[in-house]
């Protein structure tokens, strides 16, 4: 086995083995250096069609903590996350204005490709959706394959370290050939969060990863969400607040296509400064 | 007698089941004349071919009228040789075109793209026929399984190209989402994520095709021509099971006839044996693995 299994969970992150150079990422943060950003955006709007879907939306998120975005239904936080790794080009009659970084790289700058970025940036659905051609396996290492690596030993110490991760592999390590479509809801979640860290993003996005999730899955996931810290960038929407207060650091709460406050959670749940925040977090609307 | 004043009388509910029970009966009779000609082909087919179908049928050359013994072994051949043709012309340009439509093409585009599909659909088989009568038969100065391959060959791309669109459109965009967000291109992501889970359904698409093509005989007039000995050049003419039939069917003579009646039950069979291959790999009606 190339990566021996417990360097995966150890204190001391194993070194990723980059699939490509990584572009232009600033040198390591000083060690206690606690407010490194790993996404800086200023003025950002986004517009589908005529519509506004974002406006004006300035914020800087660390890097190494986890985010997390709650508001009301529509009100542009799935939109927000979308465009941190250029997902939302996918759907036709987008437009974008303001100024978008990761770690100092402009992400919609002229010349950068948005696979480049989603190579960066990984990001996980709502729904779990392993690729249903493809074993376990397979699933997990499919980003890897398409990317051109074939060294054996690259791929299982990839297989085996993503799955630990994703705290998946006790539970997979015998039926690794089995359809990744067999396994259960939660399963099937985390296998898509192991496929993610396979190709080895810098931050992971998450949309609403749980809600499809009955609560011991949840649990479990929020868990994960726990020892990603130590090494990722995790930005997670969600619309269940109980989640955003257990297993984030900063909460941005969003409304109506703003971004109304943007804080320590512990700060944003007890003694948020807006009182629409305020309003929200207690139950009052949303 | 009853409490509410809206319940209907004895006699209306009588005469409303006897409705019903009519209704009822036109529509299982408009069902059965619906499949009965299925029915009455099979039994035609095996009330007249059966007799002249033995091991001689499949593996001898035609023979003269009068000469026991003939076969059609041919035409069974080049209508195979024919289908592999058109299919090597047909399937990589149908599912790239569907590919193209389902993925790539903006509506407007692709709403002609469409059409013009659509009208390639409904060409009458022998204008193909003449088309490549033009294209390859006159230029080369020779009928040739090439050209026939190539007419069924075309008339199988729109076909294809349709069916793939539709399955192409069934894979759920989340596979996509999650193959781009893993940081792979976008070809790579259409070749080994969506067109592999769609291939049972492209599979069947191509497979309707082949069955639709395969009981051709007007494109074929005009380019494999026919032959009444086996094919040993692709730049000359081949037999086909419809050209066996339909030049055994307008000859006067009946041991002649008979084959022709064996050579249709046979075909009719092969194009059976494609569609049953369709529902076996479509059962379970989901058109994507």
């Amino acid at each position: 086995m190339a990566n021996p299994p417990e360097a995966a969970l150890s204190s001391k992150p194993a070194e990723p083995v980059r699939i490509a150079p990584a572009p232009a990422t600033p040198a390591a943060a000083p060690p206690g250096e606690a407010d490194e950003v790993a996404f800086d955006i200023k003025n950002f709007s986004l517009w589908y069609g005529p519509r506004q879907a974002l406006q004006d939306v300035s914020i800087r998120l660390p890097a190494r903590k986890v985010t997390a975005i709650i508001g009301p239904s529509g009100c542009g936080k799935s939109t927000f996350l979308r465009a941190l790794n250029r997902m939302h080009e996918l759907t036709p009659g987008t437009r974008l204005e303001g100024s978008l970084r990761h770690f100092g790289q402009d992400l919609y700058g002229p010349g950068v490709e948005a696979v480049s970025i989603r190579r960066r940036i990984g990001m996980v659905f709502q729904k779990s959706n392993p690729f249903p051609t493809m074993s376990i396996a397979e699933n997990v290492l499919v980003g890897l394959r398409l990317n051109g690596i074939r060294d054996k030993a690259v791929l299982q110490g990839r297989l085996e370290e993503s799955l630990r991760m994703a705290a998946l592999w006790d539970e997979v390590k015998d039926t690794l050939n089995r359809p990744g479509t067999s396994l259960s809801g939660g399963q099937q979640q985390r296998l898509c969060i192991a496929r993610s860290l396979a190709v080895q993003p810098e931050t992971l996005l998450m949309d609403e990863p749980c809600s499809a999730l009955d609560p011991i899955a949840t649990a479990k996931i929020e868990d994960l969400i726990q020892t990603l810290r130590a090494k990722y960038t995790v930005v997670i929407v969600t619309h269940n607040m109980q989640q955003a207060a257990r297993c984030s650091d900063r909460t941005a709460f969003f409304y109506m296509g703003r971004l109304i406050e943007f804080g320590e959670t512990r700060k944003m749940f007890t003694n948020p400064s807006n009182p629409q925040t305020e309003a929200y977090v207690s139950g009052r609307f949303g | 007698m009853n409490a509410s004043p809206y319940l209907p009388t004895p006699g209306y509910a009588r005469w409303r089941k006897a409705k019903s029970t009519a209704v009822t009966a036109v529509l299982v009779a408009c069902a059965l004349v619906v499949i009965a000609p299925l029915f009455l082909v099979i039994y035609f087919l095996l009330r007249q071919g059966y007799s002249a179908i033995d091991l001689n049928f499949f593996t001898q050359l035609p023979k003269p009228t009068g000469v026991p013994g003939g076969g059609m072994a041919n035409a069974i051949v080049g209508t195979i040789t024919l289908l592999a043709m058109a299919a090597v012309i047909g399937v990589p340009l149908g599912v790239m075109g569907g590919v193209y439509l389902a993925e790539y093409g903006s509506d407007r585009v692709n709403n002609w793209l469409r059409f013009a599909a659509d009208v390639l659909n409904g060409v009458p088989s022998i204008v193909w026929g003449m088309v490549v009568y033009l294209m390859l038969v006159v230029p080369f100065k020779t009928f040739s399984a090439y050209a026939g391959g190539t007419a069924l060959g075309l008339m199988m791309i729109p076909l294809v190209m349709r069916t793939t669109e539709e399955v192409l459109i069934l894979v759920p965009q989340s596979y996509r989402e999650a193959a781009l967000a893993l940081g792979v291109a976008r070809w790579k992501v259409i070749m080994v994520i969506v067109v592999r889970t769609a291939l049972k359904g492209i599979a069947t698409g191509v497979i309707v095709a082949m069955a639709r093509i395969a009981g051709e005989t007007a494109p074929l007039l005009f380019t494999a021509l026919g032959n009444n000995f086996w094919n040993h050049n692709l730049k000359e003419p081949i037999s086909a099971l419809p050209l066996q039939i339909f030049a055994y069917a307008i000859s006067p003579y009946d041991d002649w006839h008979r084959q022709a009646w064996a050579g249709a039950l046979v075909l009719m069979a092969l194009i059976l044996a494609l569609n049953i291959l369709v529902r076996v790999l479509s059962r379970d009606r989901r058109l994507t693995t």
